[in-house]
């Protein structure tokens, strides 16, 4: 869709957008991200016209509208730049590269220009951490920049070059494929035996054929095959739930919104695998009975997007989706793909499935969960990328193989993805059990000083645990480890990743939308060196408030952040603390809290400006 | 399934197929404090206020399925602080000042407060949002300074009045309740709306027009006894 200037959208139009899903208000974010990547914002006219097609109310529509970070009510420049603001990418040069787009464009940012021309953001992790800084320019991926690269760039633009042509100058004659790796590295750095080694094509759909549905969720639980998008949850417990809900309708949706900041691994199976992913989806769904399938698509990941749909035509084309799968009567999957648009709460199984029925993205009350009540109230079973690849896998080898694999309890392989200071970041696939250090050597980090495993919402370790070993039991995690060198501030890190959650949060319950902010505060009072001994029990007070009355998995762990650094690193917490003077708060600045006041007697203070009256 | 009993603080008590834990305890008279929950609309467990312990697992009582032999823990001091923690989160999120505040008396926000021991400064930080306030409509306005979130407007309004005057818009800490459309004017909202009574909006943030201190402070619905002492009422009876 080619983006327009104007700012007055055209409501034809707008209409005609809605038309092409059928005003249907479950597709409400595939309508608002097509009216937005069309007019660059949703403006109230547009929104006002969407609620008439879809027969829903406005404050319905711009309840989603104003939801997700990708859709705008103001309007966004024909080029839109994300740059991504991760600590990784913050480490990594990004204060250097703003500042160029800065200097080039001539806006801040968060600014558009006047001509309309280009807007400047940050948003948060875009899955690139292995190759930090990067940036989302519409939807082109840039990755490893530099402000050589961004003065390149600006000008390729500026001389009416198109985002793709910064890719490729024969952009248009690339396969989605190609697109797709010139854009992002792989950077595989360690193929394991079940995902990124030799994967023969639909050997697991062929035997699955052959196997009733039962046999197939049988394999699947003796594979001890567990949730890798960090939750663990035994996969075929899940499948046996969803095939036991006596229903019309079955629903499988992919999950493929990793937005753990330091998680990339989904997308190089995106990538490569992205075959064996549908071939799992599609034995999940002769297991439970489904015939519909969901791949939700973070819309981080939109580059990927003619990837997955070339997939999808080519097994419909080769009847390995659709009716009669591989001519076997009465097995109907077919699967369709969906785009977020800038939510990392949507990688919560209750919220993605709301984002997936165009709603916001809310996580949903449970019970009931979504194994008997999920998408449109149908049984639906919610899987990570990485755990319908693996399913695919051991349906081919058998449950056996991939059990022997790992640890006890943590059975198979797991992909790590692996940033931060160190040689040689990417994505390994290795079999649970190996221990942090052995990551490391891999990796060439072993001047760690710190490593965060399973993203912020895990766990920060310190050197003398890097004995510990990735496993359920031990570090669980869906993924991300990043590592820290002796350089940085574990502070900084740890505000960083509470404004994140911040960001996050859908505020739907109070602890998790006003709790994370105070704990946000009191962190940043920690750095400016204005906290007192009893900022720290007040610390841990509050995270276990949020944690134990949250609703959901976000406010679950989002102080995870406070408290394992705390628990790991008392340190450089006891070390900035100290005890105020006079009774009076190191946090209270008088000057500013009678400022207001200043102003409105529009006369200075007798008391606290000494200069008064000279 | 037929009606089965679970304990609440080691009182028995009967429930039905279908309810909550928070139905079952109104039944009996057990009074389980909340705030986004109100009779009559459907169950939003976004406060977290009747927050308690079921089997050990802190739960939301207002959406946790009540079960045959549940052991449910309510009033523990425990329990009792996370409450507190929660309704000083809500007092610094907006701008609660009581004392200049119309709902004074009749607010469950307030009234919770005291019923909770807030009787101290906090430790919190106050968040002071500056949100305009639409008073377009002839009849009612609209201060979003004082909302708590609870939505019980909006679920009053679609499922009560059949209308929708009301929604959610924004994430996180900037989610806020707003009008249909442009504003208050813009919608079809009437003072005779149940959305509107003063039943449902637990704080000061939908404000009738023109009747504003017509009860005196002193006489008002807090006045008269702790917030709950009417479902305990039941108990005593």
């Amino acid at each position: 869709m080619t983006p327009q200037t104007t700012t007055t959208p055209d409501q034809g139009e707008v209409a005609r957008i809605c038309d092409a899903f059928q005003s249907d208000p479950h597709r409400m974010l595939d309508i608002l991200r097509d009216v937005q990547d069309r007019f660059r914002w949703i403006s109230r006219e547009t929104i006002r016209t969407v609620a008439e097609k879809t027969a829903l109310s406005e404050i319905a529509v711009e309840g989603v509208a104003s939801f997700y970070a990708f859709l705008s009510q103001e309007p966004k420049g024909a080029v839109t730049i994300r740059l991504c603001d991760d600590i990784v990418d913050r480490f990594a040069g990004l204060p250097e590269v703003t500042e160029a787009f800065e200097n080039e464009l001539g806006i801040k940012i968060g600014e558009t220009s006047a001509d309309g021309a280009y807007s400047l953001e940050y948003t948060p992790c875009i899955g690139m951490c292995d190759q930090a800084p990067a940036a989302m320019i519409n939807d082109i991926v840039l990755t490893a920049l530099t402000p050589d690269k961004v003065r390149e760039i600006c000008e390729d633009l500026k001389g009416g070059k198109r985002p793709q042509d910064l890719v490729s100058h024969r952009f248009d004659d690339l396969t989605p494929y190609e697109r797709a790796i010139r854009m992002v590295d792989n950077n595989i750095r360690h193929a394991g035996a079940v995902l990124l080694g030799t994967t023969p094509a639909d050997a697991g759909l062929k035997k699955a054929l052959d196997l009733t549905p039962h046999q197939i969720i049988d394999s699947i639980e003796a594979s001890g095959l567990r949730g890798c998008g960090g939750a663990g949850f035994t996969s075929g417990r899940k499948w046996r739930f969803a095939a036991e809900t006596p229903a019309e309708r079955r629903v499988i949706i992919c999950n493929a919104d990793e937005g753990e900041p330091g998680t990339f691994k989904d997308r190089v199976l995106l990538t490569e695998r992205p075959h064996l992913l549908i071939e799992g989806m599609t034995i999940a769904a002769r297991a439970v009975g489904a015939t519909e399938g969901i791949v939700y698509l973070r819309g981080e990941y939109v580059y990927l997007r003619e990837l997955l749909q070339d997939v999808l035509d080519d097994r419909r084309a080769r009847g390995l989706l659709g009716e009669r799968i591989m001519g076997m009567a009465g097995f109907d999957f077919d699967v369709r793909l969906q785009l977020g648009a800038g939510a990392y709460i949507c990688g919560e199984e209750g919220a993605l499935i709301s984002s997936c029925e165009g709603l916001p993205g809310e996580p949903k009350t449970r019970p009931p969960f979504p194994v008997t009540r999920g998408y449109l109230d149908l049984p639906t079973v919610v899987n990570n990328v990485e755990t319908f690849c693996h399913a695919a896998r051991i349906i081919d080898r058998g449950a056996e193989w991939f059990f022997e694999m790992g640890k006890k309890g943590s059975h198979g392989t797991k992909l790590f993805s692996v940033s931060g200071d160190c040689l040689n970041p990417g994505i390994y696939e290795l079999p649970y059990g190996l221990s942090i250090r052995k990551l490391l050597e891999l990796a060439g980090g072993e001047d760690a000083a710190a490593v965060l495993v399973g993203g912020p919402s895990g766990t920060m370790i310190a050197r003398d645990t890097f004995h510990r070993e990735l496993t359920f039991d031990d570090l669980a995690t869906g993924g991300a480890i990043v590592i820290f060198s002796s350089n940085r501030n574990i502070l900084e890190i740890v505000e960083y990743y509470m404004s994140f959650f911040v960001h996050e949060s859908c505020g739907y319950c109070t602890p998790c939308r006003v709790g994370n902010v105070f704990l946000q505060k009191a962190v940043a009072k920690f750095r400016q060196g204005l906290a007192n001994p009893a900022d720290i029990e007040y610390l841990k007070d509050l995270s276990s408030t949020i944690i134990e009355t949250s609703r959901c998995g976000l406010g679950m762990t989002s102080p995870n952040p406070i408290l394992s650094t705390l628990e790991n690193f008392p340190l450089i917490y006891s070390a900035m603390v100290k005890p105020s003077e006079n009774r009076i708060r190191a946090t209270f600045d008088i000057q500013s809290a009678i400022a207001d006041a200043r102003h409105l007697a529009k006369r200075r203070s007798h008391i606290f400006d000494k200069d008064f009256g000279e | 399934m037929s009606d089965f009993t679970f304990t609440i603080d080691g009182t028995e008590i009967t429930a039905k197929e279908g309810q909550t834990i928070m139905d079952a305890a109104d039944d009996a008279g057990i009074y389980v404090p909340r705030l986004c929950d109100h009779e009559g609309l459907r169950h939003q467990g976004g406060c977290r206020v009747c927050t308690v312990k079921a089997d050990g697992r802190s739960v939301s009582a207002c959406t946790q399925p009540a079960a045959p032999g549940l052991t449910v823990e309510n009033e523990t001091p425990h329990i009792n602080k996370l409450r507190r923690d929660l309704v000083e989160m809500l007092f610094h999120e907006g701008n609660h000042l009581c004392p200049i505040c119309e709902a004074s008396g009749n607010c469950e926000l307030q009234a919770m407060a005291y019923r909770l021991d807030m009787t101290a400064p906090t430790k919190f930080p106050y968040l002071e949002p500056c949100r305009p306030v639409d008073a377009s409509h002839p009849d009612i306005a609209l201060d979003t300074n004082r909302c708590i979130s609870c939505g019980r407007c909006i679920r009053a309004s679609q499922d009560v009045d059949g209308k929708g005057v009301f929604g959610y818009v924004g994430r996180g800490i900037h989610r806020h309740v707003a009008a249909n459309g442009e504003d208050l004017s813009h919608t079809d909202a009437e003072v005779t709306d149940f959305a509107i009574s003063s039943e449902v909006c637990p704080v000061g943030c939908i404000i009738r027009k023109r009747i504003g201190f017509a009860t005196p402070i002193g006489e008002r619905e807090f006045d008269k006894g702790l917030i709950g002492h009417k479902i305990s009422a039941k108990r005593d009876d």
